[in-house]
């Protein structure tokens, strides 16, 4: 069994990181801030690793199947005798593997950071927000209980919040915060239903039971599930369905994906740690965690997941090809490459040669962790060198970034899934796994890697070729070349990971059922994705590679497609539409209105009714006995009609 | 433990700060009394844990029972379940908090403390009292005070304000009299709650009786369509007393419906729960729907704690223990957290001037600590897991899916829903107060002063206990509510 004290300390380390750097950053550790937080992520990542390592090689494997262990579990919350929030770790290959890249991406920026943000005002505050960060990404990991994962989710989405808008002065990264923090907790709602609707008919919040319960065909939960239903469809099937909305809404699933552009707005190693490589793909990470359940009961559930994937990876691969925001382009990039990941979860079925889907998912989760924080962080020291995000200030940046350039144009080559870097094994396996189970999304992910390869040398081409590079500001950029030491050194690193990470053979550590998967290489297989890929490359080449006018001829000519892809197919635009116009004038002044003119009026009218009419009947009490003499009487003689009526 | 020091002591308090000289004196009488009386709060917590740990099963613990007017069958009936501890709790801090709150208070200061302490012995007593009368009695102490406070040291409408809040809580009251009086002819010539616990009370006395209360106490704890005195009583009130008026009076509701109303008319409540869903669905949803539209931020707050409060109204209309249990936490995380978005308010608007949201921004420059509470107050009230806010929440929502049929379903989903329009008018409201670019006539603000952060703090500890650490306060709590249920599934 694993040491559970070190695996609580991988993720406990960030959270003292947090604690100490939000306590006592501002007043004791403005300078050291950076080395302490990167220190306990180094400590945390070691565990990480060594964790790994055990895991893999030592004690996780019992008669040749990946156990899944809880070597931790506290009750933290029972609601009632099957219901009860846990604090626990489930620790099996996915839990591990994420743990490796979570912890890793999070060291590297800590690291990255430290010359990116030197100088910087709030520094104590922003290595804060990466300890929260990094531990409520690792606890979301680690989760052995479907309610903790959602905890940490939404802690995850307040770390985004808080990251997204550290440049709190900008009025755009205040919309871009909330914007991502409200389209997300949308999202989280379909979650939060979905895992109501789970428990209610598993009678359960363990992750381990509930997949036993709703796997198993004899199981009476597992009956109940499938047998209630609701405009048709079996209550089972509605509550992953609105699990997956809440992955999508953290994965940047078509529609719900508005909000990661936007997100750009943070600091570029936030974007790189947050947007790129960990929190993005907890909805991937979602999906694989209760993929028995999507594959062996609710397979109409996995088809949507299929599609979404699907849909997502070609509609923001168009996109990338028309922004200029060399960080947008990396969004939607990313985006695109999510959606890989989520048809790969898709078409795969569970078990043995068909669960290959499965494992080509969580492969090319972790390759694309390293080959986009590298990109992340590529784009970081081009920003930090040109302080502009816009590709038209830039080109001909190799000269004066040659380290940079060179790892860039490794992480393109991986994206692009050119043979041997990383990209192109995880990348090849899920086009596999699509061909053998649903042709149209082969297709479409065929498109859209060739788009993935144009578009990423595009980039490339544009910040680093084109037009040679004349600075605005000559004296601005004499203090500071690429960035120093700390800012190379994870550049370095990570380009390693990109160029030799594809050969792990991934299958045999995580596989849909913890049995080894033996993937084989088919060559004849690879020849169109590559070719696509060239065949995109070139075309980057020709266009963008020196200064011309061929690319805006091209925009021209096909003028009205290439709008709409520039605005995004005005998404954001139908959003704004939704919520301003019909939420906020539609329910909300209607609301704040009748609160104001009819409850309040009503209580108004009351009271005013009562003075009015007070002020009448007080006029009665006027003090002459003649008058009351009156009253007295016609009332006597009232009374006595009604006796004398009853009487009769 | 005795629990007539609980009352005591606010007294004893009130009367010493009456007869204090300055103001100095006045102050640190009052802060004293209070502090003590927290102590005594969380020694009560843990005499209490420890005697149900040693397996004293009572219903109530350290009962007392002295007869105050034998021919009425009237008695100063004192016991504690973990319900009332968690409510004396979170009383206590509020009170505290209050206290500190109105430390730079210049204008008559004596009678200010007086009354806030005098408000606090009410909430104290209401919380013990096993007898109705008694219990009338104290909720009567708590509610007097209030009008002053807000039409003596209020701002803006506050003659208004102070006239319509005490206007419909005496209504409330006056309802919740009647009921009592239809229970105390119906069930046996008896205030006692434990007693009427135990006696049948005809079912056309539960039907004509459970409305009566639950309407009388719903006042309080912002049911709609009553919630109207909400809005205008927390903005008019000195920031002490919008703390006292969220965090404590509107609780005394949520506890008077529970206690009262549910647990001595089952049979009633049964029959009126789908209208209680019902209004308190509208009442999350409509709350939360009309706070986006305010630019005030104690307007905001008011508007999100009817929003709010619709979860405690929510939780026991669904009748599951679970859900009573989340409607009990709900209004102890409510409490504590709407106490101190209260009281950070109070603090920016001593510094602006101001609580239009528009006329703010960019203050997380000059206020960093102000605002950092701000955030994470906010981050409470839509529900972040780590706060109190989301344990009460979840509960609510875990406790009402255990109704399978399909209209207890919509109401949880139009509850859920909340948590979105949540997000949107909390993140709307820091958003314009505490980022974005920094107006210049704000340059000089000064951050909190000691007391404010003491204040504060005081609460935030409370928050994060439950937040971080829930099963304490669900250990406390769901014992009472378990007792409660079983009432209610014996009715027929």
């Amino acid at each position: 069994m694993p040491n559970a004290t070190y695996m609580m300390l991988i993720v406990l380390l960030p959270l003292l990181s947090f604690l100490i750097m939000g306590l006592f950053g501002r007043t004791y550790l403005k300078n050291t801030a950076g080395i302490i937080s990167t220190c306990l992520s180094f400590l945390s990542t070691c565990l990480a690793f060594y964790t790994a390592y055990g895991y893999f090689f030592e004690y996780g494997k019992i008669n040749g199947v990946y156990q899944k262990l809880i070597p931790f579990n506290y009750l933290w919350l029972a609601f009632s005798e099957g219901l009860s929030i846990n604090m626990g770790i489930l620790l099996d290959p996915i839990t591990a593997m994420m743990l490796v890249v979570v912890t890793l991406i999070s060291l590297m920026v800590h690291i990255y950071s430290l010359g990116y943000l030197k100088g910087e005002e709030r520094f104590p505050t922003y290595y804060a927000f990466l300890g929260l960060f990094t531990f409520s990404m690792l606890g979301l990991v680690v989760a052995s209980n479907i309610f903790q994962i959602y905890i940490f989710w939404e802690l995850v989405g307040v770390s985004s919040f808080l990251l997204i808008g550290y440049y709190y002065e900008k009025p755009s990264a205040v919309a871009a915060c909330k914007k991502a923090f409200i389209v997300t907790r949308f999202a989280d709602l379909g979650f939060l239903i979905g895992i109501l609707v789970l428990s209610f008919y598993a009678g359960t919040l363990d992750f381990n039971t509930l997949i036993q319960r709703l796997t198993s065909p004899e199981s009476n939960e597992l009956k109940s599930a499938l047998a209630a239903s609701f405009l048709g469809i079996s209550a089972l099937t509605w509550g992953m369905i609105l699990v997956f909305v809440g992955g999508a809404g953290k994965s940047a699933m078509f529609p719900l994906h508005i909000w990661l552009p936007d997100a750009m707005e943070g600091p570029t190693p936030v974007s790189a740690l947050i947007h790129a490589a960990t929190m993005v793909v907890a909805g991937v990470f979602l999906v694989a965690r209760l993929f028995p359940i999507f594959a062996i009961s609710a397979p109409d559930a996995l088809e949507i997941v299929a599609y979404v994937g699907a849909i997502s990876a070609l509609f923001a691969a168009i996109i990338a090809c028309t922004q200029t925001d060399i960080k947008r382009v990396l969004a939607f990039s990313t985006m695109s490459q999510i959606g890989f990941m989520m048809f790969a979860l898709g078409v795969s079925k569970y078990g043995g040669e068909e669960g290959l889907g499965y494992t080509a998912s969580m492969f090319h989760l972790f390759t694309h962790a390293l080959f986009k924080a590298l990109l992340f962080l590529g784009a970081g020291a081009v920003i930090h060198y040109v302080h502009s995000n816009n590709m038209k200030d830039m080109g001909g940046l190799r000269k004066q970034l040659p380290i940079t350039h060179f790892t860039f144009l490794i992480a393109c080559l991986a994206i692009s899934g050119v043979p041997p870097f990383a990209g192109f094994f995880s990348k090849e396996e899920i086009l596999l796994a699509a061909f053998q189970h649903n042709q149209t999304i082969y297709w479409m992910a065929l498109i859209t890697s060739g788009l993935t390869a144009f578009y990423m040398f595009r980039l490339y081409f544009s910040i680093f070729w084109n037009k040679s590079y004349h600075p605005h500001h000559e004296d601005e950029h004499g203090h500071h070349g690429e960035g120093g030491f700390v800012m190379m050194m994870p550049l370095v690193l990570l380009s390693v990971g990109a160029c030799l990470a594809g050969f792990i053979p991934f299958g045999k550590f995580v596989s849909s059922d913890g049995t080894a998967l033996v993937s084989e290489f088919h060559l004849q297989f690879s020849i169109a994705p590559v070719a696509l890929g060239l065949t995109g490359i070139f075309t980057a080449l020709f266009l963008y590679k020196t200064e011309n006018d061929k690319p805006d001829k091209m925009a021209s000519t096909l003028r009205a497609l290439y709008q709409i892809a520039y605005h995004k197919f005005y998404i954001d635009e139908i959003y704004l539409f939704i919520t301003q116009k019909i939420l906020f004038n539609c329910i909300g002044k209607p609301a704040a209105w009748f609160d104001k003119n009819v409850v309040d009026g009503l209580v108004n009218a009351t009271g005013n009714t009562t003075q009015v009419l007070s002020e009448k009947i007080k006029k009665i009490q006027s003090g002459k006995v003649q008058e009351y003499a009156v009253y007295f009487l016609v009332g006597v003689f009232g009374l006595a009609m009604v006796f004398i009526y009853m009487w009769k | 433990m005795n629990l007539l020091l609980l009352i005591l002591i606010p007294l004893l308090t009130a009367v010493a700060v009456f007869m204090m000289q300055n103001n100095n004196q006045v102050r640190w009488i009052a802060f004293f009394g209070s502090a003590i009386q927290l102590i005594l709060s969380l020694g009560l917590y843990v005499v209490y844990t420890n005697a149900r740990n040693h397996g004293d099963t009572a219903q109530m613990l350290f009962e007392q029972n002295m007869p105050l007017f034998k021919s009425w069958n009237i008695n100063l009936h004192l016991g504690v379940d973990g319900i009332s501890v968690a409510m004396i709790m979170l009383t206590a801090f509020v009170v505290v908090a209050g206290v500190l709150m109105s430390w730079k208070m210049e204008k008559m200061t004596k009678e200010f403390y007086f009354l806030l302490i005098l408000l606090s012995m009410g909430a104290y007593g209401f919380f013990i009292s096993l007898d109705l009368f008694v219990l009338f009695f104290f909720l009567e102490i708590a509610v007097i005070p209030k009008y002053l406070l807000i039409g003596v040291w209020g701002s803006g409408k506050k003659e208004y304000s102070a006239n319509k809040l005490a206007l419909m809580l005496m209504t409330g009251s006056a309802l919740v009299l009647v009921g009592m009086f239809i229970l105390y002819f119906g069930g046996g010539k008896s205030f006692d709650i434990l007693q009427l616990a135990q006696t049948t009370i005809p079912t056309w006395t539960q039907h004509i009786c459970f409305p009566l209360l639950f309407v009388g106490f719903g006042v309080f704890t912002a049911l709609f369509p009553f919630h109207t005195w909400v809005p205008d009583g927390h903005s008019s009130a000195p920031t002490a007393g919008s703390m006292f008026l969220a965090g404590i009076s509107m609780k005394l509701g949520g506890y008077g419906c529970l206690r009262v109303a549910t647990y001595l008319l089952p049979e009633g409540a049964k029959e009126y729960a789908n209208i209680i869903l019902l209004l308190s669905a509208i009442a999350i949803l409509y709350g939360a729907f009309a706070t986006m539209m305010q630019k005030d931020l104690k307007y905001i707050n008011a508007y999100s704690s009817i929003s709010h409060c619709g979860f405690v109204l929510l939780g026991i209309g669904m009748l599951t223990k679970v859900a009573i249990t989340g409607a009990i936490m709900q209004m102890v995380s409510h409490g504590l957290m709407t106490a101190l978005f209260f009281a950070v308010i109070g603090i920016i608007y001593e510094r602006t001037h101001t609580r239009q949201v528009n006329e703010m921004g960019g203050l997380l420059k000059v206020m960093p600590f102000t605002i950092t509470l701000l955030f994470i107050v906010g981050l409470c009230s839509l529900g972040l897991p780590g706060l109190s806010g989301f344990v009460a929440e979840m509960t609510v929502f875990v406790g009402s899916w255990e109704n399978p049929d399909t209209f207890h379903r919509i109401v949880t989903v139009a509850g859920c829903m909340s948590i979105v329009v949540t997000a949107v008018y909390i993140l709307r409201a820091i958003g314009k107060t505490a980022m974005g670019p920094l107006k210049e006539e704000y340059n000089n603000l000064s951050d909190a002063a000691w007391h404010e952060k003491l204040a504060t703090i005081i609460l935030l500890v409370g928050i994060i206990a439950i937040g971080v650490a829930p099963f304490w306060l669900n250990d406390l709590v769901s014992p009472g509510a378990e007792l409660i249920m079983q009432k209610i599934q014996m009715a027929k």
